[in-house]
Formats: C-alpha cells, structure tokens, sequence
C-alpha cells in the first residue's frame, strides 16, 4: 500500500531528511504478457493505463516508454489548459477533460498545480472580433463559461498588455475562460504514474518499440528493446511519431509531425497573473510559478522529427510579444525547446480504432494536447476497454477522413496554429 | 533552420521557401470512379516519414517555383534537390 502524501507525511520525511521518502513508482522487468499495452508513457499514455486499471479493472497492463516518463512532449509543452473550442464535439470532449482537472489533484493525492487563472484570446482585427464573439456564444451554449471583454475590460484583466490604438495589431478586444488556467506539466504525468503503478500497472521506461506483430488483422503483441511481448490490444499514444509506430504495423495515418517551439525567461517577480493567447499576431504568455515567462512559438511548416525549429519562428512570436507587452523588452530568454506535434488535417485529435484489431491511436493532439491529458486517458481507456468509443469521442475516430465529417477547429479553436 | 539550394536560384535560406508536403502524390486520374476510401488516402492519408522523404518545396520569396527534395526528417539533411518531372534519386 502506498504512503498517502500530507502535510504529516511532509513533516515525518522532514525529521529524516527527505531521504526515506517511499518509490512512487516500481521499475519493473516487462512480463511476457498483458491484457492491453500503451505506447508511450507521456501524460495521455499513462492517463490512459490509469483509468484502465481504475474504471475498467484492468489492472494486467503496462505503459511502455522509449525514454523516461513525462520525458516527451508532456515535459515542453506551455502547460495551458482551456476548453473554449467551437465546435459541439470539440467542446465536449476538452470540457469533459477540464471537468477532471478541477479535481485531479484530490483524485490522485498528486499537487498538479492547476491553477484556474483565466486563459484571454485576444482579437486584433474585425474578423477576430466576430470569431471570438461567435465563439464566446457557441462555448456558453454549450454550457462554457466564456464572456467577450471589450478594449478597455482587456486592459482592465490584465494591465500590462499595450492597448493603445497605434500598434501594428491594436488590441480590439477578447474572450475570457477564467475556469481555464495552467498545471505543472511534469506532475501531470508523475501523479498518473503513481496512481497506475499503485493499482498494479507496470510502467516500463527506456524500452522502445521496434515492431508490432500481427496475424491478419488482429494485433498479436510487441517487439521491444526489452523483448517480445505478448497482447491483444495495443493503445498507441506516441505524439509527434505516431505515424512511426502506425507504419510498423501497416497503416497509415493522416498526420504530418512537425517542430513546434517554446521557449522561457529568466524568472521575475510575478507580473502576468493569467494566460494571453494572441492568434492573429501568434504570440501566447504565461507566467510559471518559479516566475518565468512561458512564452510559445508557432510550428514550422515542413515535416520533421528533429526537435528544431526555425529561428524566425521565435523571432516572429517574439516581435509580437514585445509590441504587446512593451514591459518585458529587456527580458533575457534562458531556454528555447522544440518538440515534435502530429498535426491532422482538422487540427482535431484522433482517438480512435483502427482496422486492424486490437490496435486503437490516440493521436493528431498538434500542437494542443496538453489541455485535454485527463479526459484523453479517460475516453481512450473507455474506447480500448469496450472496444467502442464513448460517446464524448465517437467523432474523433479515423473514418471522419473517408466519411468527410471533419471536426474543422483549425481557424476556430483559438489556438495558436 | 537550414540551407536549400534551389535548382533555379543557387543556395538560400530555408525562410525563403515554403514546404508542400510530400511528394509524388498523383492526382486521380478518374476522379469520378474514385471511391471514399480512396479519394482519403489521396486526401489526407501521408507517409509522414522519419528518415528520408521525399517532399516538395516551392521558392516563395525568390523564384517562385516548384521543385522536388530528398530530405532526412530525423536530422533534416538534404540528401537531393531534383526539378518535378524529375524522378527521385534512387540513392
């Protein structure tokens, strides 16, 4: 049984000074077979494994990672979590995920910081205006929390933004989530780890997968670096490659990876309580609680899977930042990252079955997964579990890109694309 | 960031240019027998490869025009620039 964290268990590890702190996760030898397997022990990955074992007792599984967990994309993302998408699919599925979020660090006895502090999408042209208030009305009706600020409101939520009219991209006005916030990324993944391990799921870092193996059309299990291993169904979750595990097993995805960029100050006092997101000019900024300005960049526009991005693509987010904040203009930027994102067509994620059996993708996140972690790992496990999707993400499947029933939220989600 | 030599204009930067996503994807030539399975994977469905891909590029902010390259996704190495039309380098 595992130590429960408190504020006692803090003060007893005090006395012997934090060196007896119990293992919150074992480091176990892969068995020769499981009831299902997760490619990729990121945040969806081990969500996912976590609900299998919580909601659907299956507790015979084991999330297998190439690197460390949490190592991947779930360590460099911006750790912005919202649910204010457009359309009626989209807002189900991230809404339901910020459901669980509000109460994810009780649930797991895991601090995951989540810090409702407001995410504001700022509108600097009159189209922007009208897809925000557009937006702003489709988000409450389906019972969002969201409200339109105008100019002056805007600079009221956050002061230190430029507001005067004679910028290149004046501020006209924006929308307001204040349920949506930030979480600390890495614990995000810690806590999932702790909770799956505690129901018995072996987590199996620095073991990457090198085939999958199957006979017709059914999944039969997984050649690793750590040797074969035996089930019959598979949940790919692998990010920015998934196309690289879907091709070793014989398909073919609708995705295209490509470098997406990030980068942090040097830590300052707190100066930006909330999240700003610029879509028109591509500039978003938070402020983490060690005080750094999270600032993300745009992706490139060429494939590739070598964790490096342009230059002007910093360049460009950083001109915008500093014509909006004019404050930070001697800011120094202490680290700059690149990760890779599987972007779909639809700028809408995949969670989904396959043709072949036993064989389920989570996928097509982009350049915006992070937000969605809880809920991702909760319909997926339901969607492997059942062998059918649940109905928060029956539209998110792979057929939507033969049947043409796309969930379009590229210009309309707000994000930062 | 990188260097691309365009076949029309010499080496320049990548800024310059803008990616057009894989290569070699022909345009059905009887559209109207196509059926939606197939008119996806012409769409939508990509290779999306880890290692060398071939890939088109157009020079956006130079000459203009289209041309084709071999490119390792992993590292992003240029291995081969070729003009379309051409076929891709077998090495």
């Amino acid at each position: 049984m595992r130590n429960k964290y408190s504020i006692f268990s803090l003060f007893k590890n005090a006395l012997s000074y934090h060196e007896n702190w119990q293992r919150a996760w074992k480091d176990p030898v892969p068995k020769k077979e499981y009831d299902a397997v997760i490619i990729g022990g990121g945040g969806h990955g081990l969500a996912t494994a976590y609900y299998l074992a919580k909601k659907h007792n299956m507790q015979n599984i084991a999330v297998l990672e190439k690197g460390w967990i949490g190592g991947g994309n779930t360590g460099r993302n911006t750790t912005i979590i919202r649910s204010n998408y457009l359309w009626d699919a989209s807002a189900g599925l991230y809404d339901h995920a910020l459901k669980i979020w509000e109460g994810l660090s009780q649930e797991l006895n895991y601090n995951v910081m989540f810090s409702q502090r407001g995410v504001m999408n700022l509108a600097h042209n009159l189209q922007d205006v009208r897809d925000l208030k557009r937006r702003t009305h489709a988000n409450r009706l389906n019972g969002i929390d969201a409200v339109y600020l105008n100019t002056e409101e805007v600079k009221k939520f956050c002061p230190i933004i430029n507001t005067s009219q004679d910028i290149r991209y004046p501020v006209l006005g924006g929308t307001l989530q204040r349920r949506a916030g930030t979480a600390r990324h890495d614990a995000v993944a810690w806590g999932y780890a702790r909770g799956a391990d505690e129901m018995g799921v072996d987590i199996i870092q620095n073991c990457e997968v090198k085939g999958i193996k199957r006979s017709g059309d059914t999944v039969e299990g997984i050649e690793t670096t750590k040797g074969f291993i035996k089930t019959k169904k598979i949940g790919v979750v692998a990010a920015g490659h998934s196309s690289v595990v879907a091709n070793m097993a014989g398909l073919k995805l609708p995705l295209e990876s490509k470098p997406l960029q990030a980068l942090v100050s040097e830590p300052v006092k707190p100066i930006i309580d909330t999240v700003v997101m610029s879509n028109a000019v591509h500039a978003y900024v938070s402020q983490s609680d060690k005080g750094e300005l999270v600032i993300g960049a745009g992706t490139d526009d060429y494939i590739s899977y070598s964790q490096k991005g342009s230059h002007q693509i910093v360049e460009g987010t950083l001109n915008a930042i500093l014509e909006l904040y004019p404050i930070f203009s001697r800011m120094r930027m202490l680290r700059q990252w690149g990760g890779i994102v599987d972007i779909c067509p639809d700028a809408s994620p995949i969670l989904s079955k396959t043709s072949i059996k036993g064989l389920y993708f989570n996928c097509g996140w982009g350049t915006g997964g992070f937000k969605a972690t809880p809920g991702s790992g909760d319909l997926f496990a339901h969607t492997i579990a059942n062998d059918e999707p649940h109905k928060l993400n029956a539209a998110f499947n792979l057929n939507r890109f033969v049947s043409g029933d796309l969930v379009d939220e590229h210009g309309a989600a707000a994000v930062a694309h | 960031m990188f260097l691309i030599n365009c076949p029309y204009c010499g080496e320049r930067d990548q800024q310059e240019f803008k990616a057009g996503g894989e290569a070699h994807i022909e345009r059905p030539k009887q559209p109207t027998e196509l059926s939606d399975d197939e008119w996806a994977e012409y769409l939508f469905m990509r290779k999306n490869i880890k290692g060398v891909q071939f890939e088109r590029w157009n020079h956006a902010h130079g000459c203009r025009k289209w041309f084709n390259m071999a490119r390792d996704t992993s590292n992003d190495e240029i291995k081969a620039i070729y003009k379309m039309g051409e076929k891709p380098p077998t090495q």
